[in-house]
């Protein structure tokens, strides 16, 4: 439908966009070679020997560990509770409704900083030493909106027709929940899931605030930018983490919606 | 609180009379912590040891024979200036950290804040070979009662490119010079005021400098004046250490004020640098290992301060970051890890003394001047003026 | 005539059955149940921290032993009113989240626009899933990577040089701030667009064409309005991400570029000045609560 032209200009703008995007990621997989650790362009030589440092360095794998845990925690915990509020402000129509939907978007909508020095604040005026446990209630605060949005915006697309019409014919609620609802969210779940996974596992600034002496990878990825001896082993865990999610992340861009059909007159 | 903070003030007006080199303060009001009764032995270690410290502090080289000889794996978080580590170390570690590496002007706002504990030197065996004067500095021993160990000090230097400045520059002006506009770096970090202060000290001794830590307002605001005009010529502001490394790298900037241990890595990598102390003299640090009241591996901590404070340890650390140990045995090991001179490079031999004189050394800037005045600009005002500085 | 009940039948299940028949009763119920645990968590833990935070604004800090002195007053307010550092300070980091949001507006239009309406069903997965990658290489690694592209001997100054042109200093500048957070936030500004666009129906624009409409008064009446939600969702992301970032000013900024985040950074983790630190954070929450007013009224949150 688009003029020739239009396409060309298009076609020309993703490759620019694409480009411009990436760019960066290939210096980082690039530099995971470096025979300095300084990094400068252009590089000085080139070197495998930061593969071997970094698989033997027990700090990467102990921020690596703890990453996935506060990840997988947070994900847990924000799945169920970001499920239920959605599923709660689909429906109902009760007074404060709106208050509420604005209370879900603040962690994404108020800088982390924020987030991060009130949960810090928090902590200390109730005598709560910060470890693993604080690191996850700060994910989980951010992860359950990203889970209620997904969900949400599912919710809103699903016909209500469909409940009823399970109603109708007998089901009850549970019934109706597990074998009608579920399937129709599922893959709004699975995307925010991970969604809510991938910040929690690149999140830097609530984390400082909430750890202690423990570092999640984001933040020994900080201390090495600071120190500098071992920058390359960065490039070298962050070329590592890239190649390992390709997968998911292409299975999550199926799911929601990269290649779902234009539907004519969806609205 | 008050009271307090008058007692710390009385504290600070003995050791501020006169140079650095007073005798250990003795005072009436003990820190918090004076009470709390030192291990008499060290057991076995607990496995761990989580450090607050100076970028550099803790090498690999020295860290893993460490660890292979104690059991105890070292964590760091390096901190970027003194006002960080004490607020990494509030309320007495958190029960996070053991160790901080505090510099003079951090240790005793640690001490009176409670958030050290006492140390037992005894149980360091290398403690009696310090010099006399770094067994018990005012800065980290009160009352006879030591609240940390020794470790090392040294200078704020002018580091430059040997590429621009092929003859080594006399004089703190070229980073006040707009000739080198959008070239020069300085440490993000508001005791650069003292180094400004310092620098006024010489160059406009009308103001009366003579103390870059007590300014009064009028001086104080010279100061800040002079680091407002130097703004635009500074491409950075450095947090970090290897920020300033970085930079010099890749040729963003020619000039600027460091720590040894950037020189030292950048001539590592081959840079064409090289560092000076102007004649205008330099401000500087004498660093502390101090015990965190609630230290969760106080074992671990004893036998790492044992480890650095060997002359081994003491030259390796002092080479790798270009500072002055205060173990006097030192000196025989730098020059033969090092090459004959470093010893006398790092001024570890008897030249020590009286290079320890020239040194303004980082300490708390209170209200106090020390001279029976209370109208010199305190710490705070200091934070709050750094951010309109920098803008 | 009467009417005859017919009685629903009665489903298998046990004690689900008559709970479900509870909740059909008390239609209030079920909301109430399914909200009180997230409530609870939202309530208790973020919004009493956030509270705490307010309350500490108004005390202020001894400034020897730095501990919080809980005497109310409005000291921290009027500092930052008064002194015209913290106005240029607060004013160049809306500015920048300003221009940075504009910027990955018009840089993610038309790519979502290509890859919502133009590109095949597998190039719309792929691209997709590459939009998508970035997100999972490290936030601190990817600035980094951009010191390196931007700094005095980098990439861009080399490749610039090497087909004759002069060289272009913009790193450690307001500029190379600019550049950096529009690529970091990018991602987060394509998908709603495209989920937006995606959204838009293709018998639209053909009626719209019917119409007589060119193509870009199509695109201009037709699209525009029905992607402007997701664009504006987009933008409550891009905007509050970089109007609270600290850590890019630190590693890419120069010696102008303080951001509110840097401020508050300093005097949290360095002077320890907590109630100050407090008085400053409500300065971005003030801005963030009229953006998101503007943003509900575009209809954006349905567009989230």
């Amino acid at each position: 439908m688009e003029g020739f032209w239009t396409r060309v200009f298009l076609r020309i703008w993703a490759v620019l966009i694409l480009l411009f995007l990436f760019v960066p990621i290939l210096l980082i997989f690039f530099y995971a070679f470096n025979t300095s650790n300084i990094e400068t362009w252009p590089i000085p030589g080139l070197t495998t020997k930061w593969f071997v440092s970094t698989w033997n360095d027990e700090n990467v794998r102990n921020a690596l560990v703890v990453s996935l845990q506060a990840g997988l925690a947070a994900t847990a915990i924000a799945l169920v509770l970001g499920s239920c509020a959605a599923f709660a402000i689909h429906r109902a129509r009760f007074f404060g409704r709106e208050v509420i939907s604005l209370l879900f978007v603040l962690p994404l909508a108020l800088p982390g900083i924020i987030t991060g020095i009130a949960l810090n604040a928090f902590f200390s005026f109730n005598s709560i030493s910060l470890s693993l446990a604080t690191i996850v209630v700060g994910h989980t605060t951010f992860c359950i909106v990203v889970v209620y949005n997904n969900v949400l915006a599912r919710l809103r697309r699903t016909q209500g027709s469909l409940i009823e019409a399970a109603m109708d014919l007998g089901a009850n609620g549970f019934q109706t929940f597990r074998d009608v609802t579920l399937p129709l969210i599922s893959t709004a779940v699975v995307a925010g899931s991970m969604l809510a996974f991938a910040l929690s596992f690149d999140e830097v600034i609530v984390t400082t605030f909430t750890a202690g002496a423990q570092s999640t990878l984001p933040i020994w990825i900080f201390g090495q930018i600071r120190h500098g001896v071992l920058l390359p082993e960065v490039n070298v865990v962050v070329s590592f983490v890239i190649l390992v999610t390709i997968i998911p992340v292409a299975v999550a861009a199926r799911l929601t919606g990269g290649g779902a059909s234009r539907v004519a007159g969806a609205r | 609180m008050r009271f307090g903070a008058l007692a710390v003030a009385g504290v600070f007006v003995l050791t501020a009379c006169g140079s650095s080199n007073s005798p250990a303060t003795t005072t009436s009001q003990q820190p918090p912590t004076a009470n709390m009764k030192p291990l008499t032995t060290i057991g076995p270690g607990e496995g761990q040891l989580n450090l607050v410290l100076w970028d550099g502090y803790a090498d690999k080289s020295w860290v893993d024979p460490f660890t292979q000889q104690t059991g105890c794996k070292v964590t760091q978080h390096p901190a970027g200036s003194s006002d960080e580590m004490v607020s990494l170390m509030k309320d007495g570690g958190g029960g996070q950290w053991d160790m901080v590496s505090a510099s003079g002007d951090a240790d005793l706002r640690l001490i009176y804040g409670g958030d050290v504990r006492p140390m037992n030197v005894g149980l360091i065996p290398d403690w009696q070979n310090f010099g006399s004067f770094f067994k018990t500095p005012p800065y980290n021993t009160i009352n006879g009662i030591h609240y940390g160990v020794s470790l090392q000090w040294g200078p704020n230097t002018l580091l430059y490119s040997t590429k621009k400045f092929p003859n080594k520059p006399t004089s703190w002006s070229v980073i006040y010079d707009p000739a080198n506009k959008g070239l020069v770096t300085v440490p993000d970090n508001p005791i650069q005021i003292a180094d400004a202060a310092l620098y006024l000290s010489k160059t406009k001794p009308s103001l009366g400098i003579k103390d870059p830590y007590e300014l009064t307002q009028t001086q104080f605001n010279a100061a800040v004046d002079l680091l407002k005009q130097q703004q635009p010529l500074i491409k950075h502001y450095w947090a970090l250490a290897t920020d300033e490394i970085t930079l010099f790298q890749n040729g963003d900037v020619v000039v600027g004020a460091a720590w040894p241990y950037q020189t030292i890595q950048l001539k590592l990598a081959g840079a064409a640098v090289d560092e000076t102390i102007p004649q205008e003299g330099a401000t500087g640090w004498a660093d502390t290992w101090m015990l965190a009241t609630k230290a969760p591996h106080p074992n671990c901590a004893y036998l790492w301060d044992k480890w650095v404070s060997t002359p081994q340890v003491q030259a390796e650390q002092a080479l790798s970051f270009g500072e002055t140990p205060v173990n006097t045995k030192a000196c025989a090991e730098m020059d033969s890890l090092g090459g004959g001179g470093s010893c006398a490079q790092y001024h570890a031999d008897q030249t020590g003394a009286s290079y320890f004189d020239t040194i303004k050394f980082w300490k708390t800037p209170l209200a106090d001047c020390g001279n029976g005045q209370t109208n010199c600009v305190p710490y705070a005002q200091w934070v709050s003026a750094w951010t309109t500085i920098k803008g | 005539m009467a009417v005859e009940t017919i009685e629903r039948p009665r489903p298998k299940g046990g004690g689900a059955v008559p709970f479900s028949g509870v909740l059909w009763r008390f239609p209030w119920l079920r909301p109430l149940l399914l909200l009180t645990p997230p409530l609870l968590w939202f309530v208790v833990i973020y919004l009493a921290s956030l509270v705490l935070l307010l309350i500490t604004a108004f005390w202020t800090i001894d400034p020897f032993t730095t501990q919080i002195v809980q005497a109310w007053n409005l000291d921290n307010f009027r500092i930052i009113v008064t002194d015209s550092t913290y106005w240029s300070i607060i004013g160049r980091t809306t500015i920048i989240a300003a221009l940075v949001t504009v910027t990955d507006a018009v840089l993610a239009f038309p790519f979502a626009y290509y890859m919502a309406r133009v590109a095949s069903r597998r190039v719309q997965t792929l691209l997709f899933a590459a939009v998508l990658l970035p997100l999972w290489a490290s936030y601190l690694a990817r600035v980094y990577a951009w010191i390196l592209i931007l700094n005095h001997s980098g990439l861009l100054n080399w490749s610039l040089q090497s087909v004759g042109l002069p060289a272009a200093n913009i790193g450690y500048t307001n500029t190379a701030m600019w550049l950096v957070f529009s690529y970091i936030w990018l991602p987060f500004m394509i998908i709603p667009v495209y989920t937006a666009l995606e959204r838009v129906p293709e018998s639209l624009l053909e009626a719209a064409a019917d119409l007589g409409a060119r193509r870009w008064r199509a695109i201009r009446d037709v699209v525009l309005p029905l992607v402007l939600p997701g664009v504006v969702a987009g933008s409550i992301f891009t905007f509050s991400l970089t109007l609270g970032d600290y850590i890019t000013p630190i590693l890419v900024g120069g010696a102008s570029s303080n951001f509110i985040g840097n401020v508050v950074y300093a005097n949290i983790g360095i002077a320890n000045n907590i109630p100050f630190a407090a008085a400053l954070t409500m300065v971005p929450v003030a801005i963030m609560a009229v953006y998101l007013t503007i943003a509900y009224r575009l209809g954006a949150f349905e567009a989230l």
